[in-house]
């Protein structure tokens, strides 16, 4: 227990216990004693009424401002958990009826469905532009960055009724001869062949290329020359040097920004009901539009936003963690891991009845609470 | 393409008896090179015998570290050639024109030099024995068990066969420079390049670095040794280079030029070094 220096008394009083214990520290050799707890009478020496033994207390600093926002915060928590318990416009039971309806979960399937397709194919052309972007071919490189600017300058939204109309600027899609619209191989309907599924599969992905390009881009150019030279010097071939020593090296900084980007994605794919899309969203507008129950739609549709947005941080968490490895000493546990060692803390205390250390303990504890609390 | 390996090296990895060294002939002549119009290396000729030990010695921005990337090519050269047993790293001599080869010719050539770095450069995300058996695995030298086995070797000989399943930041500065010494001998390269390879090691933990490069120094490979440590370069060494501004300006035994050098600069060098 560092919480008790066996010199003169009244350390409550004492306006710099760390100067205390500090004084104390360079006799403490004596083997016998505890390293922080019985200092000697030359450190007593120092304190204003000698001869007194009672041990000194260590007052702990007190954060007023923490305290005080923590207050605040929990009123603000309990008066909203209290809105939300005697509110009965929340209409929890309109809720449940609907959070696994068929149509709620197609949309659910076809938002998950669209995440999916446009973040694998947006991470996928957006790591051929970051590498495009870091070629030294001057040609790749504009034309990367060319790509880039266009994408994240034209608004989601406009591209994706830009792709849903494109039959206006272009009626007839094929292949045939260059400069000519004599389509003589093949010959499309643009509206037939840009569905809304496929415009905004496209308007999405094209999107998330731009985003996710820059994001690589910064992963791989924040990996130290260095590495690049010894897999050089080693006669590794560029493949190799890429895959196996750049990019895993490069996830480090790559994954949350990724992560951040696919949470994103979910949440953008809401954006699609612009072409008419049943998607998750949609569909909760189109329920409520016919039966009025907005507030408990909309509800159904935000916690499945939050389902996946918390299922997609927990891989995060373990994807960034396979990626730390060899980068610190020692990984940060597993929250099941933390949970194991506390119970297995808890466990040995519980084991082991000596009454002394739990006394001790205890008196401890009252101590703290009675020099925070005072 | 004279690639006459001999097979002395294919077999042990430099252990037993020192082999009388036949390859490794380091052959530097008149290279010189620029960067933004300031010569680093003016008419640089040198030429390092199979099994010799070379020490490059001279002040900071001398151009000993750049001449050192020349010779395996991680630089090319402005002027002048560079060949490895009389092959050229980058280049494919055909009468009397150098063309210049595709990026894979060229790392499969390199691969016949080793190099060690002043950071070390092991990569972080892969363990010791991992760095190790990477180039022998990626460049299908050996299968990963048969990898595994020798850098199992290595790592022993470099007194680190504890270590195999470590982390590079689990490792001291020493440890992870003799790592990195043994992940260089895992191709069994004919030259091996030191670039201040104690320079960034608490100074405590140079002699053990040193001891290793002092065993491979009595094995018979070719060692070009960039370093600072004048008293290792007069211990190890067949001969020392002295560098400066781009230039050979000395060189020969240890005992000649460290101890009784004749050019100034030199002498100028060697009083502050060792002051």
């Amino acid at each position: 227990m560092t919480d008790t220096l066996n010199t003169a008394g009244g350390g409550a009083a004492s306006p710099h216990p760390a100067a205390t214990s500090r004084a104390a520290e360079p006799t403490t050799a004596e083997p016998t004693t505890d390293p922080h707890g019985v200092a000697h009478p030359e450190a007593a020496a120092n304190q204003p009424p000698p001869g007194n033994t009672h041990p000194l207390r260590v007052v702990h600093t007190r954060h007023w401002w923490r305290w005080g926002f923590s207050a605040v915060a929990i009123f603000l928590a309990a008066q909203f958990a209290w809105s939300v318990a005697t509110t009965d416009r929340y209409q929890w039971d309109v809720f449940a009826e609907y959070f696994f309806s068929p149509a709620v979960l197609k949309g659910l399937q076809l938002t998950l469905w669209l995440t999916v397709i446009s973040g694998a194919i947006g991470f996928l052309l957006g790591g051929l532009l970051a590498v495009a972007r870091l070629s030294a071919s001057a040609l790749l490189n504009s034309l990367s960055w060319g790509f880039i600017w266009f994408f994240r300058s034209v608004p989601l939204v406009v591209q994706l009724v830009v792709w849903y109309n494109l039959g206006y600027l272009y009626p007839k899609l094929g292949l045939g001869w260059p400069f000519s619209t004599d389509f003589w191989i093949a010959e499309f309907d643009t509206v037939q062949l840009i569905s809304s599924f496929a415009a905004a599969v496209l308007g999405l992905s094209l999107h998330q290329a731009a985003y996710s390009a820059e994001i690589i881009r910064a992963g791989i150019v924040s990996v130290d020359q260095g590495q690049l030279e010894a897999a050089a010097a080693l006669g590794l071939p560029k493949r190799v040097r890429f895959f196996r020593i750049i990019l895993p090296q490069a996830a480090r900084a790559i994954v949350p920004n990724a992560f951040n980007e696919v949470i994103g994605l979910v949440k953008g794919t809401s954006v699609v009901f612009v072409v008419a899309l049943p998607e998750l969203f949609y569909t909760v507008q189109v329920v409520y539009n016919r039966n009025q129950l907005v507030i408990p739609l909309l509800l159904v549709a935000v916690v499945w936003y939050a389902i996946i947005t918390t299922v997609l941080s927990i891989a995060q968490f373990y994807i960034e963690r396979y990626y730390a490895r060899g980068s610190v000493r020692v990984l940060p546990p597993t929250p099941r891991q933390r949970f194991t060692r506390w119970v297995t803390t808890q466990w040995a205390r519980l084991d082991d009845p000596e009454p002394d250390a739990g006394a001790g303990a205890t008196t401890a504890s009252t101590t703290h609470t009675a020099g925070g609390t005072r | 393409m004279s690639n006459t390996l001999t097979p002395s090296f294919d077999g042990g990895v430099f252990l037993g008896a020192a082999p009388a060294a036949t390859t490794g002939l380091v052959e530097v002549s008149g290279v010189s090179k620029s960067y933004g119009g300031i010569e680093v290396l003016h008419n640089v000729t040198l030429t390092v015998q199979p099994g010799e030990v070379v020490a490059l010695l001279g002040p900071s921005g001398s151009g000993k570290s750049t001449l050192l990337r020349t010779i395996n090519h991680l630089e090319s050269v402005d002027r002048g050639t560079v060949t490895i047993d009389g092959t050229y790293i980058g280049y494919e001599r055909r009468g009397d024109r150098l063309y210049e080869l595709h990026e894979r010719e060229v790392l499969r050539r390199r691969t016949q030099i080793g190099m060690v770095f002043q950071n070390f450069n092991l990569f972080p995300h892969l363990t010791a024995i991992e760095n190790i058996i990477e180039a022998p695995v990626a460049l299908k030298r050996a299968t990963r068990a048969e990898a595994i086995e020798q850098a199992k070797t290595l790592l022993s000989r470099v007194g680190l066969a504890d270590k195999a399943g470590h982390y590079p930041r689990q490792l001291s500065g020493g440890q992870q420079q003799r790592v990195a010494i043994a992940r260089a001998l895992a191709l069994k390269p004919k030259v091996l390049l030191f670039d201040e390879p104690t320079s960034a090691l608490d100074p405590e933990l140079v002699g053990e670095v040193l001891d290793v490069i002092r065993d491979l120094a009595r094995v018979g490979t070719t060692l070009i040794i960039v370093t600072h440590e004048i008293g290792f370069a007069r211990e190890v060494a067949n001969r020392v280079v002295f560098l400066d501004k781009g230039h050979v300006l000395e060189q020969g035994t240890p005992g000649q030029v460290l101890g009784t050098p004749s050019h100034p600069r030199t002498q100028e060098f060697l009083r502050k070094v060792l002051a």
